[in-house]
């Protein structure tokens, strides 16, 4: 028999039990369409944490005060001193690397702020130019903090977009006062939405020129420093200067952790894919029940069919071909559940990236081919047994059976 | 063309041996018109499903066309029955959900015939055996008669040199059953095939030229008209 008809005479059985064909398929689909779905929520997660560190900025390295080592005390603490802080002029100092062309200091507070009879509480970032550059953060309107010394405090601000819809609301907040702390400032740009941040909410946030912040909050010393590299290739070389240029202001001390935004991502995008490839696997069991199921089914039909197959082979067909036919409506029953279930998959794939468009999910290019692969394999797997229990029947007995 | 040297087939049930053939040999020529009568339980069904290459005897060999066909493997045998052997049973053996026209395509199917050449033998089949109208029915659409009319289209569609019938008439009424030995006849007459009917209805065993009697798995006397 041509495999073309092979495959319609095992659709045409399959046909003529519509209520367990549904059935078994619909197992199978249930299997195939969660290996889509879990599969797309896992690489989702990868996704929306690649995101999340995109957006931090690019060849971006974080400088921390204090080593993150714990085990060995360094003296500083040993003697009940925080570890000596980071300053601006340790921020600065970074330029001198030809690996490095960006560097952002960052100061951070909590202060309330003010216009006419609205206030709310915001986060104070002090910083310069260069953080919205290195962060990617766009202004909705007006402009970026001045350049020129960093050194030099200035009563401007630039407000994120929730803060500027709180105190203003229709009004143009350019060129207005706000009161931040027991500060005035003038309001000279408004950053567009950003959304999150790795948990940072950017529009409930307010930007002022770091020697500002420090004057606001008291503090002489850096939150952090970004620091950005001149490419993706520099970064180990920006990293190496930054350590050496920090020990060198340090006197010998190395008392700072950079931490490169590429290390950290490299380990979640390794962690979630393979938290992905898990959730498939979890996903593939289910296919194998599935497969049992078609297994079971399949040993019904031979033995109802019994009379029929002693037919096939009075008429000339040897084990062979009975066994092919079995084996290929094992095959379409596992080919229609799991092209059924990975349309259900990709459906519900497409409805939760409606429901939750911040969370990226994404089916993977694998998954479906991968669902479709397992659920064919385990249907077929499973349905060589029944095959050949239906190919070694002797015909005699066979035709006997009615 | 058929040879049969010492055939026995046993079964063994239980511990008890059961002999269905005890010894048959035989000889059937190219065109020849054989009814085998006996009781029932003699052995007229296994002795055609030996014949039909359905089943293995115990002992004895069997000659088709010269050929010792004894010990060939299921495949071979399988390609054999495909190419030479037309079966018309009792109980039709009807593919349910096919209609009438697909069960008469099957055997050249099984075959790898091409679509093309099936439709119109299978078609013709249908019209030799008087149900060209009848084509798209299933067969539950059709009358006991018709569907073992199909079912004779269905074991000539590969024109096959031997039609092997087990009690072909056995589930019909009178006049169906006339007109499907007629039907049987005609075609042997017609294309030379060679018939062996079993059927344990004297009236019909006599229109044999050849008939067999049997009983406890032997072949008493053949009475040549
Ligand atoms: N599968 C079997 N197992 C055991 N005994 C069988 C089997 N098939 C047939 N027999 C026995 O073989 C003998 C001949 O059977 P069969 O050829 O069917 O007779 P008939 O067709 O003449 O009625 C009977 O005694 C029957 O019981
Ligand atoms: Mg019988």
């Amino acid at each position: 028999m041509r495999a073309g008809e092979t495959l319609a005479f095992a659709a045409r059985s399959l046909a003529a039990h519509p209520a367990r064909t549904a059935l078994t398929m619909l197992a199978v689909a249930i299997g195939a369409g969660a290996v889509l779905m879990l599969s797309a929520l896992g690489e989702g997660a990868r996704r929306y944490v690649v995101r999340e560190f995109a957006a931090l900025g690019t060849n971006l390295l974080i400088v921390l005060p204090g080593r993150s080592e714990t085990a060995g005390a360094t003296p500083g603490l040993f003697v009940g001193m925080t570890p000596r802080e980071l300053t601006l002029e340790d921020a600065l100092a970074l330029l001198r690397s030809p690996h490095v062309r960006r560097v952002a200091p960052v100061v951070v507070g909590s202060a309330p702020v003010s216009r006419g009879g609205r206030e709310r509480e915001a986060t104070v970032l002090g910083s310069t130019a260069e953080l919205v550059r290195v962060r990617h953060w766009r202004l909705a309107r007006g402009r970026n903090l001045p350049e020129g010394d960093p050194r030099r405090a200035q009563a401007v601000c630039l407000l994120g977009a929730t803060v500027a819809r709180e105190l203003f609301g229709a009004d143009p907040p350019l060129g207005q006062w706000v009161r931040i702390g027991d500060r005035r400032f003038r309001v000279i740009g408004v950053l567009a939405p950003q959304g999150f941040a790795l948990g940072v909410k950017v529009d409930e946030m307010v930007v002022v020129p770091v020697a500002s912040a420090q004057a606001l909050f008291d503090t002489s010393g850096l939150f952090r420093a970004l620091v950005e590299a001149r490419s993706r290739e520099a970064i180990a070389a920006a990293r190496r200067d930054v350590l050496a240029t920090l020990r060198e202001r340090h006197r010998g001390e190395e008392d700072v952790t950079v931490v490169t935004q590429d290390a950290v991502l490299a380990a979640f995008d390794r962690i979630l894919r393979a938290l992905t490839y898990a959730l498939a696997a979890l996903a593939g069991i289910s296919l194998s029940v599935a497969g049992i199921l078609i297994m079971n089914i399949m040993l019904i039909s031979v033995a109802g069919r019994r009379a029929e197959i002693g037919l096939l082979k009075a008429l000339g067909a040897t084990p062979a071909l009975i066994a092919r036919l079995f084996v290929a409506e094992a095959g379409v029953l596992a080919a229609a559940g799991g092209l059924a279930g990975i349309g259900i998959g990709l459906g519900a794939v497409e409805l939760a990236a409606r429901l939750y468009p911040l969370f990226p999910f994404a089916a993977p290019w694998w998954s479906a081919p991968a669902a479709l692969g397992v659920a064919l394999a385990g249907g077929i797997g499973f349905g060589v047994l029944p095959a050949r229990r239906a190919a070694r029947l002797d015909p005699v007995a066979a035709l006997a059976s009615r | 063309m058929i040879r049969l040297e010492g055939i026995e087939r046993v079964y063994r049930v239980g511990g008890q041996l059961v002999r269905a053939l005890a010894g048959v040999d035989l000889e059937i020529a190219a065109g020849e018109y054989v009814s085998v009568m006996g009781p029932s339980g003699s052995g007229k069904s296994t002795l055609l499903h030996i014949l039909g290459l359905l089943d293995r005897p115990t002992a004895g060999r069997y000659l088709l066309d010269g050929r010792d066909v004894t010990g060939l493997d299921e495949a071979e045998q399988a390609r054999l029955r495909r190419e030479t052997i037309g079966f018309v049973f009792q109980f039709f053996h009807l593919v349910p959900r096919l209609s009438a026209l697909e069960n008469v395509e099957l055997p050249m199917q099984i075959a790898g015939l091409p679509p093309a050449e099936r439709r119109p033998r299978a078609e013709a089949a249908l019209a030799a055996v008087g149900l060209a109208e009848r084509a798209r029915h299933r067969p539950d659409q059709l009358s006991g008669g018709q569907r073992q009319r199909v079912a004779i289209a269905r074991a000539t569609v590969m024109r096959p040199r031997l039609i092997l019938a087990d009690e072909p008439t056995g589930n019909l009424d009178r006049a169906s059953g006339r007109e499907v030995v007629e039907l049987l006849e005609r075609l042997h007459r017609e294309r030379g095939m060679t018939l062996v009917v079993v059927t344990h209805d004297p009236e019909l065993g006599e229109r044999a030229r050849r008939r067999l009697h049997m009983r406890d798995g032997r072949i008493l006397e053949g009475t040549q008209a």
